[in-house]
């Protein structure tokens, strides 16, 4: 599957008309400045897709190829040549901002495997419309989530009515601490699949894939909670 | 040079300054008055009575109109950039602008780009900001005697899409290629980071005149990396000038019974003294106000600093909220800032630096804000190493870059009126978003998008941006057509829209309708040449001047055979002056400025010779006899005569 993503097409240099790999920034002969590659945003980075990466080597890259591909390098260019220094280095930057933080990472990784939710906007004449996430709740909090977020309104409305109850505010530090440990707990079961993942064989990484997407799953739900708790207790 | 020099441009709220790079290092460059500050203040003259085109006055002899003739007069236009009617109506309760009153049919568009009344005339804000830009051009130009055509303009980091455009629309209309906008904290720390350590967090705290900025950035071997940015566009020192404003003619309606609002030269008078009086309280303990009235009462105050800290502690509260926020996005705390820099002429106040010290901690960690380069001229400086960076041409901007980012976050309106985002605020740009759309009724051949920019969840209390319609969809069953709809933001931080339907293979037709701004027609039609080309343009203007120089050096060539001095030249020199005299005429009937300064060079340095046997004869006629090296004994090193033939200086 990736190796198809990978796939390069042979294209010729718009300028010296050699031809060329297809997933390429600059043309490896004449050195200018190539149109946006078709490749994924790991080959940006010319790196194999991978869960655990290197921020100081991917940070160094950033860098290295910012310098070489930043509009400002072109504000006297060629018209051509200014398009494609835009459109590389949007392509660049959205790379980096993707990759760089692991959890984007995680979700981009899926996506580009198919396994991510897919994201198609269903539009109508009057309104456009993007889907929200509506994330399910995961079974086994069913029951604590309904507690906690009970006590949320309560607290809402006891905070409009100026009263204070340091009883429940106790209980929701404490609920808070409880879903703050679960999402630590995600997040450690997630580190482990990204090792698993990458020194995986196919079979193995698609049992991790599918655990990593429930694990995204109870995560997206996990700080939605933690962060309505922060938003009431005026963090 | 072929390409000429890219200058630095920076366009406030209250001063505009125009600076280049000299070399290696940054400088400003003063306007004809010797002065580096230009008021952004715009005044229209009087219409002249014998039908001659109207003229605009920039600067500080605009200012001083201000108090004459104040319906002629406008400043802090930059509060209005991009902003449609509806947006405007708080900031004409504060500021005396003078909408135009269009008899118009049917309610007014609260989208429409709102003009000013000066005058007979009106004007959109970019085109009166086109006039300071204009003025700031005439400057360099001045000072280089060549002319300019690309700058670098900064902006508030906190402007939106349609202020960026409005801005760049100006520069436009003043006969400038933008080649980028600059958040103005950004410009700021490449103005500060030029001989400064390379690595590093620092924030840049920028209160001017009406905007307030805040980034964090990152710095490492030249690279400038923003990690987040906030602000407000309408906060800065013209909200403490409005607070001491109101106090005084408060009290003057309370004590002297006079209501100075319907008099807005007494209102100047007020707020000129308000500023003088904020000015002095960043030095002095106190300050007093003394204001003659329309009656000849006087109306006398004095303000100690407490009370003054104390009145304007609420405007600088509003400060500390988008820098807790600045600090949340880039994910670090007060403590891990290695440095702060102080932008805006509003941090002098000590209040304000007091309020920085507490936000960053700096004094319980031993540090200080840097405040060694001018407030009021650091952000021109920075915009001048961008144009430095752009044009390739300095050895000290070749290895910096600056990675900027986008200050709001994109979204496209969902059902419901939901904001679906994008691309998120503090995002290095470029950056881009690939969203698919696709029909819900079959046969549908065209769908509407709503894009938004802002924080809020719902489209309708985010900022409009443009609304545009895909056309041209091949019918199809509902849901089958799928419609590639790219976002790009760019590096000046404006968005760009492409979109192609891809089961099909056609590209969908797109008419981007910006929700706020002026179309490129009529921006076209606001180029201010067009508008007042009574004076030649620049090239004409060199022109004239190359060819005033050759007269008056071949006028002295024509005179030369009359002189003693001639006599004592070789053939072979004569020949040469000849030649070079008759090289030079040639070359005046042509129209190259360049070609005519050249061949004025050339015959003047055929003529050398003869200029010094003239020069040699004249000083031993006047010093009895002497020869020159003894008489320049005699006179010490300061003998300086000029070359007779010299050409003029021309200013």
């Amino acid at each position: 599957m990736l190796n198809v993503l990978n796939d390069a097409v042979p294209v010729a240099c718009w300028s010296c008309s050699i031809g060329h790999n297809d997933s390429t920034l600059f043309c490896p002969h004449c050195s200018k400045i190539q149109p946006p590659p078709g490749g994924d945003y790991f080959s940006v980075f010319n790196l194999e897709p991978r869960l655990n990466l290197d921020l100081k080597a991917l940070e160094q890259e950033f860098h290295r190829l910012s310098r070489k591909l930043h509009p400002d390098r072109f504000a006297r260019a060629l018209e051509n040549e200014k398009q494609w220094s835009l459109a590389d280095t949007a392509l660049l930057n959205d790379a980096y901002r993707t990759l760089k933080d692991p959890l984007r990472r995680t979700e981009y990784l899926l996506k580009l495997l198919g396994n991510g939710v897919t994201e198609e906007h269903n539009h109508t004449d009057s309104a456009g419309g993007a889907s929200k996430d509506t994330s399910r709740v995961p079974a086994d909090l069913l029951e604590e989530a309904f507690e906690l977020n009970m006590q949320l309104e309560e607290m809402r409305f006891a905070r409009k009515s100026g009263a204070e109850d340091p009883e429940l505010l106790a209980s929701l530090e404490d609920a808070k601490k409880k879903f703050t440990a679960l999402l630590e707990a995600v997040d450690r079961d997630l580190r482990v699949c990204w090792t698993a993942w990458d020194g995986g064989d196919a079979a193995a990484r698609q049992a991790q894939q599918k655990k990593m997407v429930a694990l995204l799953d109870r995560r997206r739900y996990l700080s939605n909670l933690v962060r309505d708790v922060n938003e009431v207790m005026g963090a | 040079m072929a390409e000429g020099r890219v200058v630095g441009i920076d366009l406030g709220t209250t001063n505009s300054l125009v600076a280049y790079m000299e070399g290696e290092a940054p400088v400003v460059i003063p306007g004809a008055d010797g002065l580096n500050l230009v008021p952004s203040v715009v005044a229209l003259d009087p219409i002249p009575a014998d039908g001659g085109r109207p003229t605009i006055t920039v600067g500080n002899t605009a200012r001083r109109a201000l108090m004459e003739t104040p319906e002629r007069v406008v400043y802090s236009v930059k509060r209005l950039m991009g902003r449609g009617l509806e947006e405007i109506q708080e900031e004409l309760k504060l500021f005396p602008f003078r909408l135009a009153e269009d008899a118009q049919s049917g309610p007014p568009d609260p989208n429409e780009v709102p003009r000013i009344q000066l005058g007979e005339m009106r004007f959109t804000p970019p085109e009166i900001s086109a006039y300071v830009l204009r003025q700031l051009k005439r400057n360099a130009e001045r000072y280089f005697g060549s002319a300019v055509t690309q700058a670098v303009i900064t902006v508030p980091a906190y402007f939106n899409d349609a202020q960026r455009q409005a801005t760049k629309d100006a520069g436009r209309m003043a006969g400038l290629e933008v080649l980028r906008l600059v958040n103005e904290p950004t410009a700021a720390a490449l103005a500060y980071g030029l001989d400064r350590a390379k690595e590093g967090t620092i924030a840049v705290y920028d209160l001017g005149g009406g905007t307030f900025d805040i980034s964090i950035l990152k710095l490492r071997d030249g690279i400038f990396e923003v990690q987040s940015t906030n602000g407000d566009t309408h906060l800065g020192g013209d909200d403490i000038d409005n607070l001491l404003i109101a106090i005084a003619l408060g009290e003057i309606f309370a004590e002297n019974g006079v209501d100075l609002r319907p008099y807005p030269g007494a209102v100047q008078a007020v707020r000129k003294a308000a500023i003088e009086a904020k000015i002095k309280l960043s030095t002095e303990e106190e300050a007093r106000f003394d204001i003659e009235l329309p009656n000849g009462d006087r109306y006398k105050r004095e303000i100690p600093r407490e009370v003054f800290e104390m009145l304007i502690e609420p405007v600088l509260e509003r400060t500390a909220g988008p820098c807790k926020r600045a600090l949340a996005d880039a994910g670090i705390t007060p403590a891990e800032i290695d440095e702060v820099v102080l932008v805006g002429g509003s941090t002098r106040i000590p209040a304000v630096r007091q309020l920085v010290d507490d936000l960053f901690q700096l004094q319980a960690r031993g540090k200080k804000p840097h405040t060694e380069l001018n407030p009021d001229e650091v952000v021109a400086l920075g915009a001048a190493v961008q144009a430095g960076i752009l044009a390739g041409a300095s050895k000290t901007t070749e290895e910096m870059l600056l990675l900027d980012v986008t200050p709001l976050s994109l979204g496209i309106e969902a059902l419901g009126g939901t904001v679906a985002r994008i691309i998120q605020r503090n995002s290095t740009i470029p950056a881009s978003a690939t969203e698919h759309f696709t029909t819900g009724v079959d046969g549908q051949t065209n769908v509407a998008i709503h894009v938004v920019q802002g924080e809020r969840e719902l489209a309708s209390d985010c900022r409009s941006l443009a609304r545009f319609d895909l056309k041209g969809i091949p019918p199809m069953s509902a849901g089958l057509p799928r419609i590639e709809v790219k976002f790009l933001i760019d590096a000046d931080g404006i968005l760009n829209v492409t979109a192609r339907e891809q089961r099909s293979g056609t590209e969908a037709q797109i008419e981007v309708k910006a929700t706020y701004g002026l179309t490129d027609e009529q921006v076209e039609s606001m180029i201010l040449d067009s508008f007042d080309n009574a004076e030649a343009d620049f090239a004409k203007r060199l022109l004239i001047e190359a060819r005033n120089e050759a007269a008056t050096i071949l006028a002295a060539v024509e005179r030369a055979p009359q002189s003693a001095a001639w006599t004592q030249l070789t053939a072979d020199e004569k020949t040469k002056v000849a030649v070079a005299r008759d090289y030079l005429a040639a070359k005046m009937q042509e129209d190259d400025a360049e070609a005519i300064r050249e061949a004025v060079q050339i015959l003047d340095l055929a003529t050398r010779r003869f200029a010094e046997l003239m020069m040699e004869a004249a000083v031993s006629t006047a010093i009895g006899g002497k020869t020159m090296a003894a008489a320049s004994e005699d006179m010490g090193d300061e003998i300086a005569a000029p070359h007779p033939m010299a050409a003029a200086e021309f200013k």
